[in-house]
């Protein structure tokens, strides 16, 4: 049940925002560094959820080539740079996972 | 799907000509995005079903939350049982970008009602953004470019539900040998890449992440939303130094 507490009220803070300035409008400015500061959100969330996803195995650090995680996370980061294409790169870091498991 | 709008705008004549040619061209400007949106949504539901929220909530979320990465972690968040309010907050940090969104949006729709603004509002994604605003600063006559901001933001939403629906049929079909749990963080490096323009975000992405590392043991989860304050810190400061 409690899950349904998490929707609603996560699906409430995202409307309210969603709603703020159009609501607000001639009312009150975003203010100029925190419109800048807004800039750094999403690239600082995602990169917190993916460092550690690639490079904590059992709760501890490894940043060896044994990390088949991290390896096909950077074949990834490459192809990602290359195409700027989301299938490609989940498909491409997929397989790579794939592939390093098989020979591994 | 344009037969059947075409059918309800002659029955009901207080929909003009105009506003059923600007829904259906926000329709038309929305499609090219909604071919990255759809395997979005359909690896949403694997990934939820997979992490053991059921297909109720699963599809819920994609309805009640609607924000893509948000999602993701929620369901991520859920999978390690963390604390419910670390998730409300998190899906809360992911989601204040729309705050810029809805600055951005806001003289644009000040001429309707309260109504069309919630129902607008509720609407505003990264890619029903990306194509509205476009059509606001190019084209000058506003007076029922609202229709075109419905159209392309209902042909998204429809677009994320289905998917989510597929996904979640198709996840509880899949082999659980498959390491699609991997999906997740490849999606956010899918995400993040293409859009490091320049050194501060650069900076940025990886202060949060090197910071993640460092605070992993943190309780209750908050590592990652302490993780993203350093780097949005990291990327403020760099910028404020040009």
């Amino acid at each position: 049940m409690s899950i349904w507490i998490v929707l609603l009220l996560g699906g409430a803070l995202t409307f309210a925002m969603r709603f703020s300035f159009i609501y607000l409008f001639g009312r009150t400015e975003i203010p100029d560094s925190l419109r800048r500061a807004l800039r750094y959100v999403p690239p600082a969330v995602l990169s917190a959820i993916v460092f550690p996803e690639l490079l904590m195995h059992s709760g501890r650090l490894d940043v060896s080539l044994g990390n088949d995680r991290a390896l096909a996370g950077a074949f990834a980061v490459l192809v990602a740079l290359v195409t700027r294409n989301m299938l490609a790169t989940i498909a491409a870091g997929m397989a790579a996972l794939i592939l390093i498991q098989l020979v591994m | 799907m344009s037969d059947a709008l075409a059918d309800r705008g002659r029955r009901r004549p207080a929909l003009g000509a105009g506003s059923r040619a600007e829904f259906l061209a926000g329709v038309r400007a929305e499609l090219p995005l909604l071919v990255g949106v759809f395997p979005f949504g359909l690896i949403y539901g694997l990934l939820a079903i997979r992490a053991g929220i059921g297909p109720a909530a699963a599809q819920g979320m994609s309805s009640i939350v609607f924000a893509g990465s948000a999602q993701f972690l929620a369901a991520q968040l859920l999978h390690e049982v963390a604390p419910p309010a670390v998730i409300v907050l998190t899906i809360a940090v992911v989601n204040l970008r729309h705050m810029l969104y809805s600055a951005s949006v806001s003289p644009y729709v000040q001429h309707l009602s309260m109504r069309w603004k919630a129902l607008l509002a509720y609407l505003l994604t990264d890619e029903a953004y990306a194509v509205v605003i476009t059509r606001y600063q190019r084209v000058r006559d506003h007076a029922s470019a609202h229709w075109f901001y419905l159209g392309a933001g209902l042909a998204l939403w429809s677009t994320w539900q289905l998917s989510t629906a597929l996904g979640v049929f198709v996840g509880a079909e899949l082999p659980a040998a498959w390491p699609l749990d991997f999906a997740l963080p490849l999606t956010f490096i899918a995400i993040v890449v293409p859009a490091l323009r320049d050194r501060a975000s650069v900076a940025g992405s990886l202060t949060a992440g090197i910071a993640a590392l460092v605070a992993f043991r943190f309780p209750y989860g908050l590592g990652l939303i302490a993780a993203a304050f350093v780097g949005i810190a990291a990327g403020v400061a760099l910028e404020r130094k040009r």
